[in-house]
């Protein structure tokens, strides 16, 4: 154990506007931005969502406004078929990186993660810096792809090899949109690959007297354990990335074969490989899947202890769980390409981890409703979340058994079974994670408190439309109903449309609940009331320190901890809860220090 | 609040369930002959993942309703067993559900994948481009003529870049925009991209297999079924993605022959 928080990161605290606020390098703030441009970042993902499923619910309705944003992309406001694609690429690729990457891991770990482990600060505090301004030119190109040439690239956020590496004659946006969605995606692998670095070096090296590894809270964990992936994802994407853009301007062929042609002109490429660009970009995929996720699971299983007023009932099988999915998530990666062409012995290969990252899925699993079981639990908008997490999880997980298997993905893959899979597992569950973050740590983070009436009505609408949305994805997907079409010209296809207008209205219903949590954030920011410095009754030391906390995160007296994170209703304690600072002997045989 | 949200999450996994129980919306009827191993490791997972599902949704709503009510001074209880038998559970249960299905579903991706196509299977080539398929039979020599990339002309209707002028083999292939094939014979189809990537998906013969530019793959199956059939791309190539599409004919053997003569008297 060190204690070098004391020494290594000091530095006092900033006075001017600029240092303060904008270029700052106190990780609170930076924690605070990130969860900015990820709420900026959703908006503008949710919006695209909205675009594109009025336009597959009834395809000629024109959307007052539409050609504003591009008026070659929407003429008379009624999306043209690449428009369509354009848009879904932007709606992917924003979500999952600059939302799913960002809020869970980069907003919530940078403002908690020193403070849970009793650090003053991280311990490369101007990389921290950098990695949030670096994420946010990363969005700033992808955003200006909207407004340069044909707009943004159609290829989809997987940005399959040949089209997106074969310039502009691929379609509109496949010249400069693909740069830029691949400048976009290289800056936004460093901003992470900086703050992976932090993330580990302050969970290593910057725990305070008494903290041991196994007293860290979970979430702290599931930030560290997201940080190794992201350390290793993200550094393969980068380079694939790199080489894409090479592809488009320096005459190289990574990932394009010779003899292609198109419009009757052969292309000047030739020998590279079409499936390369797929193990690269997976190989990091899987694990970004992960990323997104994990720290979901640390997020829900803090606010569920909270308020269930117990521990887990195995603070260790958590972590173990946590870890194996991480380590599972890089031997996975080639299920997305059981029919990509490649090796088909891969395929059984590659589909057998993916069965086997269900065990560590379900334990997690039973270990939350094993540990619902026979405890107090207090509903608040912040367990409701959680809570809902779980519900969305088990429902992401099991469509999981279908696509692991190699034979099943013959039908499904590429079907909307997948788009709702990867939306409930990580779309709306990682979301709903974020959510219960916020409801929970919104009152440290800023101060106030959120009105908790909104954020009930809040989550009792997110919950029944996102499973109004997502539900039926899975019946098309079944009935063969492709993914990544911008109508349904098909025989087949044409009895579905009516799922896909219900689908539409139950969209429009959630998106609008959102704008409830909007406002509730935004009005409590400035007007909630007055938040005590542990509203929840925690344990961990984010609830020691003020509200919020200082500069320093403890002000003069650096804390010391004496307990495992979660000393919940033991028995012979002075009170329900015991907080990991506090000096009282506990006649507790669990206590694993 | 957490008795409403009890019955919600009840009434949503109910809910979920109908569509599946009632076959709202099925699978397509199935006409291949290896579909029927597909169908079933799709039958047995589903009755695997529904169970799971709903056993595992009205456990948490009922441990949501039951625990967010309670006395003061009552004492946290601990699920019996704690987490040992549960982490046994998830290892026996989930592990010997995966292990089984994944030992079975071998069987059908082995029957589509890992078996080599019969000697006498007929062979077929698709060439995808964007955004429409075409299809190419060997003709009476039995053998494909090369292609030659540089030749393909959209306005002369060249498509594969045959050049029929200098090449023997190419003179009596036979180039078509459907996919007719005769009923229960073997087919060995082998796919050609012109450009990027694209996907052979019809669902109904439950063959799904991508394009791979610059490197040619083949697939393999027998149809059961005379009918019409759609061919869909399911990966993304471009704008006109969602309309790229081919029929897929199961013709007797009669009507195939017929078929393919009038076919080579159009070349």
């Amino acid at each position: 154990m060190h204690d070098m928080s004391a020494h290594a990161v000091q530095h006092g605290a900033p006075t001017s506007f600029i240092r303060k606020h904008v270029f700052s390098t106190d990780h609170k703030v930076i924690g605070k931005q990130y969860y900015a441009l990820a709420l900026l970042a959703a908006l503008v993902g949710m919006a695209l969502s909205w675009i594109m499923r009025i336009h597959l619910g009834w395809g000629n309705f024109a959307i007052p406004g539409l050609h504003l944003l591009s008026s070659t992309g929407a003429p008379g406001n009624v999306l043209t078929p690449e428009y369509y694609l354009q848009l879904m690429t932007m709606h992917g690729t924003i979500m999952v990186f600059f939302v799913l990457t960002t809020a869970p891991f980069a907003a919530f770990g940078n403002f908690f993660l020193p403070i849970q482990t009793g650090a003053e600060d991280m311990p490369f505090p101007h990389f921290n810096m950098m990695s949030f301004w670096v994420t946010f030119v990363g969005f700033l190109v992808l955003v200006a792809s909207f407004f340069v040439g044909d707009g943004p690239t159609l290829g989809g956020w997987t940005q399959y090899a040949p089209l997106s590496a074969i310039g502009s004659v691929g379609g509109p946006g496949e010249g400069m949109g693909v740069i830029l969605w691949a400048t976009s995606i290289g800056i936004f692998c460093i901003g992470q690959l900086l703050g992976s670095l932090n993330f580990i070096t302050t969970t290593l090296d910057m725990r305070c007297k008494g903290m041991s590894l196994m007293r860290l809270p979970l979430t702290a964990w599931a930030w560290f354990i997201t940080s190794v992936m992201g350390l290793t994802a993200f550094a393969v994407l980068m380079p694939a990335c790199i080489l894409l853009i090479l592809d488009h301007v320096a005459g190289t062929s990574f990932f394009v074969a010779s003899n292609l042609v198109i419009n009757d002109q052969v292309l000047p490429h030739s020998g590279g490989s079409t499936l390369l660009w797929q193990h690269l970009f997976w190989f990091f995929g899987h694990p970004e899947v992960y990323i997104a996720i994990v720290p979901g699971l640390g997020i829900v299983s803090h606010v569920l202890i909270t308020n269930m007023r117990r521990p887990m009932l195995s603070h260790r099988v958590l972590i173990y769980s946590m870890a194996a999915l991480a380590a599972l998530s890089y031997m996975v990666y080639g299920h997305h390409m059981f029919v990509s062409g490649m090796n088909p012995v891969s395929s059984l290969v590659f589909s057998f981890p993916t069965l086997v990252i269900t065990i560590p899925s379900t334990i997690v699993v039973l270990i939350w409703l094993g540990s619902l079981y026979g405890s107090k639990l207090r509903i608040n908008s912040a367990s409701l979340f959680a809570l809902g997490f779980v519900s969305m999880f088990i429902s992401g997980g099991v469509s999981g058994f279908f696509l692991a298997q190699p034979s099943i993905d013959i039908m499904l893959h590429a079907t909307y079974f997948v788009v709702g899979h990867f939306h409930l597992v990580m779309g709306v569950a990682a979301m709903f994670g974020i959510f219960a973050g916020t409801y929970f740590w919104f009152p440290k983070m800023t101060g106030r408190m959120m009105n908790e009436t909104l954020g009930k009505v809040h989550f009792i609408m997110s919950f029944i439309g996102a499973y109004c949305i997502f539900m039926p994805f899975h019946y098309l997907g079944i009935a063969g109903n492709v993914r990544r079409y911008q109508a349904f010209t098909d025989d087949y296809l044409i009895p579905l449309i009516p799922v896909h207008k219900f689908i539409t209205i139950a969209a429009l219903f959630t998106g609008f609940a959102q704008l409830i949590f909007v406002y509730n954030l935004i009005y409590s920011r400035f007007k909630g009331a007055p938040a005590p410095d542990n509203p929840w009754e925690g344990t961990s030391l984010e609830w020691s320190t003020a509200t919020p906390p200082p500069h320093n995160n403890f002000g003069d007296k650096m804390p010391v901890v004496y307990h495992d994170p979660y000393q919940y209703s033991v028995e012979g304690a002075s009170t329900d809860f015991v907080m990991q600072t506090s000096p009282e002997k506990l006649n507790n045989p669990k206590e694993e220090q | 609040m957490a008795k409403i949200f009890a019955v919600i999450i009840v009434l949503i996994a109910i809910a979920s369930a109908v569509p599946i129980v009632m076959h709202m919306w099925p699978m397509p009827v199935d006409i291949s002959t290896h579909g029927g191993l597909i169908d079933e490791q799709y039958a047995d997972t589903m009755l695997e993942a529904g169970i799971s599902f709903l056993a595992s949704q009205f456990l948490l709503a009922f441990f949501i309703w039951k625990f967010s009510i309670r006395t003061p001074g009552e004492k946290i209880k601990s699920f019996p067993g704690g987490a040992t038998g549960l982490v046994a559970a998830a290892f026996l249960l989930v592990g010997t559900e995966v292990l089984a299905l994944g030992v079975f579903g071998t069987k059908a991706w082995a029957s589509v994948y890992l078996t080599p196509p019969a000697a006498n299977a007929m062979p077929v080539q698709v060439q995808a481009g964007q955004f429409a398929f075409y299809f190419r039979y060997p003709g009476p020599d039995g053998t494909f003529g090369p292609l030659h990339p540089e030749q393909i002309s959209e306005a002369n209707a060249n498509f594969f870049g045959l050049d029929t002028t200098h090449d023997q083999d190419s003179k009596d292939d036979i180039v078509a925009a459907e996919l007719a094939i005769p009923v229960n014979r073997e087919i060995h189809l082998l796919m050609h991209s012109k450009d990027v990537g694209h996907s052979f998906y019809v669902p109904e013969l439950r063959i799904q297999q991508d394009f791979v530019p610059g490197l040619d793959v083949t697939v393999h199956f027998t149809a059961t079924k005379v009918g019409k059939y759609e061919i869909v791309c399911t990966q993304l190539c471009g704008l006109g993605h969602y309309n790229m599409k081919a029929y897929l004919e199961v013709k007797s053997q009669e009507d195939y022959d017929t078929w393919i003569k009038q076919q080579a008297a159009l070349q």
